[in-house]
């Protein structure tokens, strides 16, 4: 499994040498009426907002035209609602830097932020838990919600309406390639048709359309794909009725488990969170032991400082309305690009939600990608051309595929209750939680 | 990764890219070709210092300059040489219908003008970056607007269009007919480019009339080891300058190790090209080109070395000119032309440009 994830990301290597010309079907330079943009994207969700939002902001970008398409309306949030929204993200001190790069992280902290300096996991099947803590002041995270950050880019984006254009309910319905180089009487931009027929041109189409991306299934690129037998059950919990703290919560468990979850009454739902938290029905003798030994030997190694062990959280209520589930899956573009193509977001990869990065990695595709467009625009170049956008590849294939993996091998080692393997984990996660320079490196790698 | 995918090429690509200038060898070129694929290729493996390092995080690439294809470079410069050279020769019909085949072929990225493409690499920077120097302050997106630039020997346009892209408006001229067709058509689906760039089918001497003292920088890149007359051609580029223009020169060193890889390996060991396609007396080494720019007074600014990575398909900057290498040289202020020693000239430059940058106006001397 892991190995044919690795090899699709690094078989991007044999298949570049024969990467062959996107299937074209002849144009006419008769559609030369088109409008012709430098960078169109498609998709206005987090990630296709935040890569307009980028650019329109660049500076080597100041003369170009940009497009942004999102099939959807446009959302206005007049007022912070005073209910918390049930789809939150995690996001990562690089995701923020990227985010305050043009100033949608002031809108985002003048609204609603919570940041964190702690996280704590724990087994169901033993007493093993890891704790990452940051000691200085700099956050660990921010858990901000989606419509907040929505919000914020949005109004980034009316703030370069002179370079970027947004249209709303629009969605492509068909893309024309070009020839791999200018032949007679062929124009050598993508063209786009969108769904009210009218058409378009662009130097540069990035995809940022989501999981099932129809830029890259227009394209043809090869996606290594499968469903996890789980949904996550999203939810905003109450934690205790004393300080009134609210929380998020996902929650991946089986279909049938997470569909009975959403639709059993609240009562029964806080008692299944708390049960799931604090029960050991899953402990077993054996298992306990041989985690304490391994903890004794920790200690007589490594004294530890005695940081406060945080108990696992007691949720006093949930949310009215606030329960939604959405399935899992895992997925991955054998390619990020092609001439005059990228992809960015869910259309390149696709991640479980249990370690907080799947937006994130957008994230740190849209950083890299403005990074190589920029340097291209300041020399000159075509912004289609493959020269720099195979450089954004290899740089993001390399985090990615290292990213998904290990996401992949966690979620599976967490699914089981198979005593070996939880033996394996209780001492995995034990050992990894002393030793503190890979904490570290676990913390770096993520925050990026 | 690297020795073992790129084995099976190497030996194609060195073959190839010797023949076209900036391939860096140290192995004795009198060994037979098989054999000097073999060596190089064990050379690879282990002498990683040589390989640019941005071939290790390169992908597998295909190689570039097979034969065939480099027969086309060759017939390229064979087409140029013959026609600057027209007064003492026709013009060939055999290598004209040569290098109209290859015509189209400019704007493929990973064919036989690669090298070039990615020469832009180094060429747009060396010529943004100098010609930002002489200004105060420049709009950001499109830093070279309000500069007219003349891209002497445009080809299809390959460097003509970046500059358009930052701004500028180049006329690119160049004898060959095809060559402007091929940069106009591709010009043609750009509105951007459509307004800025211009072609034209000409020679310098044509223009020279026409256009004395209009452009704020010329550029000659690649062309200079073909033309017949280089003092000519430098006064014709210094005429169509303005007063503190810039000239631009790309083009090959005269050396010992030029000779060894472009003419003796390229064509007579590995016959890759037919004899007496190049012309080894015409390749100028630096000292001759700064002399002639002196002496029509220019002042040399930048002197530096380019070196090609067959392997990486990339270039990069070196101290080491004796293979490429790329010249930056300014029109003088005053119009003396015998006097004037180098360094006083270059003061004087210094001195202009400091003022001009200090009010944002450049001032007659």
């Amino acid at each position: 499994m892991a190995a044919r994830l690795a090899k699709s990301g690094w078989g991007a290597a044999a298949v570049a040498s024969r990467r062959s010309p996107l299937v074209s079907s002849r144009r006419c330079s008769g559609a030369s009426a088109d409008t012709v943009y430098d960078v169109v994207v498609s998709g206005g969700g987090l990630v296709g907002a935040a890569m307009a939002c980028a650019l329109g902001h660049n500076i080597h970008f100041s003369d170009k035209k940009i497009l942004l398409l999102e099939a959807g309306p446009k959302k206005i949030l007049e007022k912070l609602p005073e209910t918390y929204s049930n789809r939150v993200s995690s996001i990562s001190p690089g995701s923020a830097t990227l985010l305050s790069s043009f100033g949608a992280w002031d809108h985002i902290c003048n609204m609603r932020i919570r940041a964190f300096r702690r996280m704590q996991v724990w087994d169901a099947c033993s007493e093993a838990l890891i704790m990452f803590d940051k000691d200085n002041l700099d956050a660990m995270g921010y858990i901000v919600e989606n419509d907040v950050i929505m919000h914020a880019l949005t109004k980034q984006l009316e703030a370069v309406s002179d370079r970027v254009t947004v249209l709303y309910r629009s969605k492509a319905v068909s893309y024309t390639w070009p020839y791999s180089f200018s032949m007679a009487d062929s124009s050598p931009w993508v063209h786009i048709t969108l769904g009210d027929g009218s058409t378009l041109q662009t130097k540069l189409l990035i995809g940022a359309d989501g999981h099932n991306s129809g830029v890259r299934q227009a394209a043809g690129i090869q996606n290594v794909s499968w469903n996890y037998d789980q949904s996550a059950v999203v939810a905003t919990l109450h934690l205790s009725e004393l300080s009134d703290t609210f929380s998020s919560l996902v929650w991946s468990t089986s279909h049938e488990h997470a569909a009975e979850l959403v639709s059993m009454d609240e009562e029964k739902f806080v008692d299944a969170i708390n049960s799931a938290f604090w029960s050991d029905v899953n402990h077993s003798d054996f298992i306990d032991s041989a985690g304490t030994i391994l903890h004794y030997a920790v200690a007589l190694l490594k004294p530890t400082k005695i940081s406060a062990r945080q108990l696992p959280p007691s949720v006093a209520r949930v949310d009215a309305q606030s329960r939604a589930l959405f399935p899992l899956g895992l997925g991955h573009a054998a390619e990020y690009v092609r001439p005059r193509v990228a992809l960015i977001g869910d259309a390149a990869h696709r991640v479980h939600p249990l370690a907080g990065q799947g937006v994130n990695m957008g994230f740190g595709d849209i950083s890299s990608l403005v990074h190589h467009l920029s340097a291209a625009a300041f020399n000159g170049k075509d912004l289609g051309s493959m020269s720099h956008l195979t450089g954004y590849e290899t740089d993001r294939q390399r985090h990615n595929t290292a990213l998904l993996v290990a996401t992949d091998l966690l979620k599976r080692l967490y699914s089981t209750s198979v005593t070996p393997l939880v033996l394996l984990r209780t001492w995995g996660l034990q050992a990894t939680n002393a030793v503190s320079p890979l904490k570290e490196q676990i913390m770096a790698f993520a925050s990026k | 990764m690297w020795p073992g995918v790129t084995l099976r090429s190497a030996g194609a690509r060195l073959l190839g890219a010797t023949g076209c200038r900036g391939s860096r060898g140290r192995s004795a070129p009198a060994a037979a070709s098989a054999v000097y694929s073999e060596n190089q290729i064990s050379r690879t493996s282990h002498n990683k210092p040589w390989i640019d390092s941005a071939c290790g995080s390169m992908y597998f690439r295909p190689s570039r300059m097979t034969s065939a294809c480099l027969k086309g470079v060759r017939a390229h410069r064979l087409l140029w040489t013959r026609l600057h050279s027209a007064s003492r020769s026709s013009v060939d019909r055999e290598g004209l219908k040569v290098f109209l085949a290859l015509a189209h072929k400019w704007w493929d990225e990973q064919g036989v003008y690669a090298p070039l493409h990615s020469m832009n690499a180094l060429r747009v920077p060396f010529i943004r970056d100098n010609l930002l120097k002489a200004v105060a302050s420049h709009q950001p997106g499109i830093p070279l607007s309000g500069m007219k630039i003349l891209d002497v020997g445009c080809g299809g346009g390959l460097l003509s269009e970046p500059l358009g892209r930052l701004g500028a408006s180049v006329l690119g001229i160049d004898p060959v007919e095809e060559n402007i067709k091929t940069a106009q058509h591709h010009r043609t689906f750009d509105p951007v480019l459509d307004q800025r760039v211009e072609y034209r089918v000409c020679s310098l001497e044509g223009i020279v009339q026409e256009s004395a003292e209009t452009f704020d920088a010329v550029v000659a890149s690649e062309v200079v080891e073909h033309v017949p007359d280089l003092e000519t051609f430098i006064q014709c580029c210094c005429q169509v300058l303005k007063p503190g223009g810039s000239l631009f020169i790309t083009t090959i060193n005269r050396t010992q190790l030029s000779y060894a890889l472009g003419i003796v390996f390229a064509e007579q060991i590995a016959h890759i090209v037919p004899k007496g396609t190049h012309t080894w007396e015409k390749f100028v080494s630096p000292e001759k080109l700064e002399s002639i720019l002196e002496s029509n007074g220019l002042s040399a600014q930048t002197i530096v070395g380019m070196l090609y990575n067959p392997f990486s398909g990339r270039w990069r900057w070196t101290e080491n000119t004796s293979l490429n290498y790329a010249a930056h040289a300014v029109k003088c202020k005053a119009q003396e032309r015998e006097a004037p020693v180098p360094s006083a000239c270059k003061g004087e430059e210094a001195g202009a440009r400091a003022e001009a940058s200090a009010s944002g106006a450049v001032l007659e001397s």
